[in-house]
């Protein structure tokens, strides 16, 4: 088991340094960067320019500037914003736990709501409960995230009124009311609409395989078996079933994590968000080529690590696995 | 072990779509002889048998016709609508859906009806053109990556394990932002970069599937035989394996449209897609999300559009899955 980790660790390492590669390439292809900030400046020669370049160590070629990037990231020097003069990684550690307390908070929403849907749907198979909510997650599936989250505002923000205040029925916007002491319900109302946005698409998905998979283990011998053996509906379902049919789910979890980021950029820009998602959207409007760096690198590291982490969890699930 | 893991686990495949719908008990229908389909005495071509199991599946039938209506709607927007789609009447600004403006009107007073069927030749146009691009490189890799094995595949589906650890939307930004900027004029900021970037990052789904299929092909009798007749290579690829794999590439390629269009309206929301005034239903919504509290239908319409040309497609996708791959548990 260390040995499956440590290789596939090892395994990890040359797939980031790739996309390191191809994205530090990319981002150096845009012109501006460094010295865009100057250019307009009438107080500097065409020599001075020439000077901040050679300062910066923008006169090298690209390979050269890769290879010293690299090996400041790795004593964790990731360079400065060019928005607020800050260390990337500092910004970065400011935002990411928003991200994951958004994320975190629309996951277990997600699990709660897809596996007892799809289970239920897959136990009454062909019941009106079935055809209802396979048609919705049908439905849910192809509902463009980004128009159900204005959707939401339209409709919670805009139209509904809270019936005592006048006010809006909930917040169109933030993580907190700016101003106001910290309060539980506070916290809730900010997160109801982000969160529902980010909700609606993967719990739909999360239905369907649910239920495709509960049908194909509810059918085996071995649930037969137990039956036989007079085990209870309950105690079928939960202890044979559930844990069989859950299994394809952990890969389909890990697997999605990019799907979650992309939900995260819109959830965070439609309802400003302070999390890295909108901090990616305001640094890609300025050409903040250190932090979108910086951004795409710790995804790419969790998309990798999440993937590892399903193949760890997965087989420890499933003993019929075994790590080479 | 960890890498072959996802393909021997019932229902993970990479595309959430891929999953049957209508995953159930036992009912295996057998290749070549559907059930409930009437003979009729003649030979049938596999395409006139696959047309008869698609014409059964209704949501299927109806998204085809949604889908054709919204084409030729977008096609003869010039012919069915009476305004102009970039002319703006300030008189008119921000009218709410009426007779005379069944949509409302935007800030400029542009009449929204118009600047949808226009948008929508945007919208399809990229998704259609972005799914021939990125089935064409899927099928290109997949199918070397399958035949040929050893080293070309282990190179192969080492880049496509690369980008499927791309966080895409971020990179598709990146990407929007170097092609904004590039020399190459046609491609700058354009319909063709956006079908591009999208192209380059949405390949990978059937990169799998075809390799997939060439796999357990490669070893088959026909191909076998095929050799020992003296075909060489490319021809065996062409003509002897992909057309036998073809099924789950046009399954495949019809789910594609439908995330196509997602993804440049959601890149065109953000800003990074295609640039107003060119009308596409994704830089509608980014419009509209200025004026929510005051005109909310500016952001309705366009993003109905979206849904319902997604989900029409993705029945559609349903419908030709069930219809072309008869060995599906159903």
């Amino acid at each position: 088991m260390t040995r499956y980790l440590a290789r596939r660790l090892l395994e990890a390492v040359p797939l980031l340094i790739l996309i390191s590669v191809a994205v530090f390439f990319l981002i150096n292809i845009i012109p501006g960067g460094p010295t865009a900030a100057y250019e307009n400046n009438p107080h500097l020669t065409p020599q001075d320019l020439a000077r901040i370049e050679r300062e910066l160590g923008l006169n090298q070629p690209i390979y050269v500037r890769y290879v010293r990037w690299l090996g400041a990231v790795a004593h964790g020097d990731w360079g400065y914003s060019l928005a607020s003069r800050r260390p990337v990684l500092v910004e970065i550690g400011e935002r990411l736990p928003n991200t994951i307390y958004l994320l975190g908070v629309a996951f277990a929403v997600t699990l709660a709501l897809g596996i007892p849907i799809g289970m239920l749907s897959a136990l009454r198979q062909y019941s009106l409960f079935d055809h209802t909510s396979t048609t919705l997650a049908f439905m849910g599936q192809s509902v463009p995230i980004f128009w159900f989250g204005l959707i939401l505002i339209i409709v919670f923000h805009v139209s509904l009124r809270n019936p005592l205040t006048g006010l809006p029925l909930l917040p169109g916007g933030g993580m907190y009311t700016l101003g106001e002491p910290f309060s539980v319900w506070d916290r809730v109302s900010h997160l109801i609409l982000p969160v529902s946005m980010l909700t609606l698409a993967t719990a739909a998905q999360y239905v369907r395989y649910m239920r495709a998979s509960m049908l194909e283990v509810v059918h085996q011998d071995y649930i037969r078996t137990a039956r036989a053996k007079g085990a209870g509906g309950r105690r079928v379902v939960w202890r044979h079933a559930f844990k069989n049919a859950a299994l394809p789910l952990v890969t389909v979890i890990a697997l999605d994590l990019p799907t979650l980021f992309s939900g995260a950029l819109f959830t965070e820009t439609i309802f400003s968000w302070p999390g890295m998602g909108r901090l990616f959207y305001d640094s890609a409007l300025r050409f903040d080529y250190a932090l979108l760096m910086g951004i795409i690198m710790v995804n790419a590291a969790l998309i990798i690590l999440s993937n590892l982490a399903a193949d760890v969890v997965y087989g420890c699930l499933d003993p019929r696995i075994r790590y080479v | 072990m960890s890498r072959d893991l996802r393909h021997l686990s019932p229902g993970v495949p990479a595309d959430p779509a891929l999953v049957p719908s209508r995953a159930g008990a036992g009912e295996v229908v057998l290749a070549g002889a559907p059930p409930r389909v009437p003979r009729r005495g003649r030979h049938r071509t596999m395409a006139q048998l696959a047309w008869a199991r698609f014409r059964r599946h209704r949501m299927a039938l109806a998204g085809l016709c949604l889908v054709a209506a919204f084409a030729l709607g977008a096609a003869g927007a010039r012919v069915i609508s009476p305004y102009d789609p970039e002319r703006s009447d300030l008189d008119h600004r921000l009218a709410a859906p009426s007779w005379r403006h069944p949509m409302g009107t935007d800030d400029l007073g542009r009449d929204l009806a118009t600047r949808v069927l226009y948008g929508g030749r945007v919208s399809l146009t990229i998704g259609v053109m972005a799914m021939a691009l990125a089935v064409t490189i899927g099928t290109a890799v997949g199918a070397l990556a399958g035949y040929y094995g050893r080293w070309v595949d282990g190179v192969l589906m080492r880049l496509t394990d690369m980008v499927l650890s791309f966080p895409s939307l971020f990179v598709l930004i990146l990407l929007t932002l170097v092609l904004r900027t590039t020399p190459v004029p046609f491609l700058r900021g354009g319909v063709l970069a956006i079908v591009l970037v999208i192209a380059l990052l949405s390949w990978m789904t059937v990169a799998r599937l075809v390799r997939a299929s060439f796999l357990s092909l490669r070893e088959t009798t026909f191909v076998e035989a095929a050799r020992g007749l003296g075909a060489g290579n490319a021809r065996i690829i062409v003509r002897h394996i992909l057309p036998n794999s073809l099924s789950p590439i046009i399954v495949a390629a019809t789910l594609r449209v439908a995330s196509s269009i997602v993804t440049e309206s959601g890149l065109s929301f953000l800003g990074f897609g295609v640039q107003p005034p060119v009308p596409t239903w994704g830089n509608m919504l980014q419009a509209a999300q200025d004026q929510m509290t005051t005109a909310p239908w500016t952001a309705v319409y366009p993003g109905l559009m979206i849904f319902l040309t997604v989900i029409a497609i993705n029945y559609i996708g349903d419908g030709l899955r069930d219809a072309l791959d008869p060995h599906h548990l159903r």
